[in-house]
């Protein structure tokens, strides 16, 4: 029988390699599957880490990276601080949901408005809505006790058919078929989130996060906030006695996480996604959870675990068309990142015992 | 000497043609699909079609396609990768690739694009289609004429013109048969989702229908209705091996002759910007082979109907038609214009329940 027995004394350095090392076994398992599929191993490989970043074609998916990895990495920073002090909020991608929609719906009422107000006006709806989202779970953990995975996972279901529930009715596109979209936002200047150099990916998304990775740093290594966040996570009893009030915690942690959801949402729908439909959530909210872990839960991991992950799927996109992959194939692909992940800290962590009988 | 440096020059020319020749030899077509190609639906028979193409031409041409691509930012980037990489001309076989094919397009002026479903066009953006409605008159003619509870379930997607065209010309004909005929709908808002197109299906048929009809691209309604004893259509793809007892027919799409000619086109340097609607004359829409359950009889009143569409003495919209509110819509004889049909948003006199709004 196998057992597995924590280690006193986890090793730093491995703690740090371990995502490093989950990638190396990723890449090798990868190429097991992707020539187990009759392709070159290395070749594919190369195609999906190396192409979109210094391949012939990378001047465009570098920019496209930027692009995918913006809105995880937004996601995420919100999400870590709460994973840090042991709240678990599942349910950004509903919150993103909800950012994008409130956020349109502001825009969309002063339509057809050129004031350079429109954006600024549905940015802060947005964030709103994201927040107000995540309060609602935090309402029930505090009130009720209720479990906010559970909640929190729930109310994705519920913000989706609320999307949907728009983009056929009242946000639809008066002059669209009938067809569940809202208005086009690129179309229109003063609700646009534009690249701002073109060919560069870069909107103000991606630059508002590129700030956020900093102010994050500096609030959890500068700040009595980050401090509390830490305290609360590694013993609750000590964060209680000093004077960490969990119920405000709880708020904190998933508004903030909410918010930050949410205005990422909103950027994706006046931006790469430029309307409202029923299929701009991509699953951003969920993969920001990979990629929180991905990043040990610090900022300046978060950045370069999103950017990884954008890699893959930016890359993931050019072996499908390259070697006529299956989708699957490199969801597989995606989903071993966090296999190994969990696989490589459970090694770190804990040491296996192997013993006769029970 | 003269003779000589014009010879060279000739030859040079011819082989620097010849060079060209072969760089150009093959055209490069992509294909992106909003499904897997396996879901035995739509994106498997747009598969087909490419397919089709690659037997067409041969080493002339190379092709190359991505599935199961969100509509939305993501497909973007499809396309434009695609272009990219060399394709000559790139079909987007869903609706939601609208806007993203249109704003690529203009970034790949060279490349030629062809949008499934959709209503913008541009100089190199055409758009196709099929009246996939003049299908859905011969299955509900059939489907009125067997269900025994005289309820028909329908598992719709979107609420957009083109599945409200398919309900209501189902409702049509299945009323032309059975006055007493019902339809029961459940809106998935999805195309694609076993699951879920899985779960309606069950909800269909707890709610008394007897025939399923689905505008969604899997065979799981259909793996239903042979697991409970009912009766269904192939939707998209015959869908037979799903439902060897349940499948009574099928509207299957055949996009190979369309992607051959276009192919073609932009090979021969002829391709035009325009907007095709093709129908059972054309072949781009075929009805599957009829179930022996279906009674000769009815076998034979379908075939009659289907043979009627084609010589364009019947259309799936012929008055007198009411809307659902009791306005009218079409006076006795008259039928409905591609215009009205492209915008349908509303039901037909008959059909209970709301179009979500």
């Amino acid at each position: 029988m196998i057992r597995l027995e924590p280690r006193t004394e986890p090793s730093r350095a491995m703690i740090a390699l371990t995502p490093i090392l989950a990638v190396l076994a990723t890449m090798i398992a990868g190429g097991f599957l992707f020539s187990a599929l009759g392709k070159n191993p290395i070749e594919a490989i190369r195609m999906i880490f190396w192409d979109p970043v210094l391949g012939e074609h990378a001047f465009y998916y570098r920019g496209q990276i930027l692009v995918k990895a913006a809105p995880l990495i937004m996601i995420a920073l919100g999400l870590s601080f709460g994973f840090r002090a042991g709240i678990w909020n599942i349910g950004a991608e509903g919150q993103f949901i909800m950012g994008g929609v409130i956020g349109a719906a502001a825009g969309l009422a002063l339509y057809p408005s050129e004031s350079i107000f429109v954006f600024p006006i549905m940015l802060i709806a947005g964030t709103l809505g994201g927040l107000l989202w995540a309060l609602i779970p935090a309402y029930l953990k505090i009130k009720f006790n209720a479990n906010e995975i559970l909640v929190s996972l729930m109310l994705v279901y519920v913000a989706f058919n609320f999307l949907a529930g728009m983009v056929t009715g009242p946000l639809r596109d008066p002059d669209g078929f009938n067809f569940p979209e809202s208005r086009s936002f690129q179309q229109w200047d003063a609700a646009s989130n534009p690249e701002l150099i073109a060919g560069s990916g870069i909107h103000w998304g991606v630059l508002v996060t590129m700030g956020l990775v900093i102010v994050a740093y500096i609030l959890l290594t500068r700040h009595i906030f980050g401090f509390h966040i830490r305290l609360a996570g590694q013993s609750p009893r000590a964060a209680k006695f000093g004077g960490v009030n969990p119920n405000k915690m709880v708020a904190i942690c998933l508004g903030l996480s909410g918010a930050l959801a949410g205005m990422a949402g909103l950027y994706e729908v006046t931006g790469p996604a430029g309307k409202l439909t029923t299929t701009f959530p991509l699953g951003y909210g969920f993969t920001a959870i990979i990629v929180a872990f991905l990043g040990r839960l610090h900022p300046i991991g978060i950045l370069l675990a999103g950017l990884l992950l954008a890699v893959t799927y930016v890359g993931g996109d050019v072996i499908q068309a390259n070697l006529s992959l299956p989708k699957a194939s490199i969801q597989v692909f995606q989903g071993m990142l966090l296999f190994f992940l969990l696989a490589v800290d459970v090694l770190v962590h804990f040491r296996i015992r192997f013993k006769r009988g029970l | 000497m003269k003779l000589l440096k014009t010879l060279m020059a000739g030859a040079a020319l011819v082989v620097g043609l010849g060079g060209m020749a072969h760089a150009q030899d093959k055209t490069k077509v992509g294909f992106v699909y909003v499904g897997p190609v396996g879901d035995f639906g739509w994106s498997y028979e747009h598969d087909q079609g490419r397919k089709a193409v690659e037997e067409a031409f041969g080493d002339k041409v190379e092709t190359t396609f991505v599935e199961s691509v969100p509509e939305g930012a993501d497909s973007e980037r499809v396309m434009t990768q695609m272009a990219l990489s060399g394709a000559k001309l790139i079909f987007t076989t869903s609706f939601g690739y609208m806007d993203p094919t249109i704003n690529v397009a203009k970034k790949f002026p060279d490349v030629k694009f062809e949008h499934a479903t959709g209503y913008k066009q541009a100089d190199n953006v055409s758009t196709y289609s099929a009246r996939f409605y003049e299908g859905r008159s011969v299955i509900g003619h059939i489907a009125g004429h067997m269900t025994e509870t005289d309820t028909i379930g329908y598992i719709a997607s979107f609420p957009i013109p083109e599945v409200i065209r398919g309900i209501n010309a189902s409702y049509l004909a299945a009323k032309a048969v059975n006055p007493d005929v019902k339809m029961k709908i459940v809106w998935v808002y999805t195309w694609f989702d076993p699951g879920k197109e899985a779960d309606a299906a069950t909800a269909l048929i707890e709610q008394g229908a007897d025939i399923i009809m689905q505008h969604t691209d899997s065979p799981a309604a259909m793996t239903i209705a042979e697991e409970k004893g009912i009766l269904a259509f192939g939707q998209a793809s015959d869908m037979k091996q799903f439902g060897p007892n349940a499948r009574l027919s099928s509207i299957i799409d055949n996009w190979a002759p369309y992607y051959i000619a276009r192919t073609q086109a932009v090979m021969d340097g002829t391709w035009e910007s325009g907007n095709t609607w093709d129908g059972i004359k054309e072949g781009m829409v075929e009805i599957g082979e009829f179930s022996d359950k279906i009674p000769a009889d009815v076998q034979a009143s379908a075939t009659a109907l289907k043979d009627g569409i084609v010589a364009g003495t019947t259309h799936s919209f012929t008055g007198p038609i009411n809307k659902q509110d009791g306005t009218p819509w079409l006076a006795e004889g008259e039928t409905a214009d591609d215009g009205t049909l492209a915008t349908m948003n509303f039901y037909v006199e008959g059909i209970e329940g709301e179009i979500p709004q």
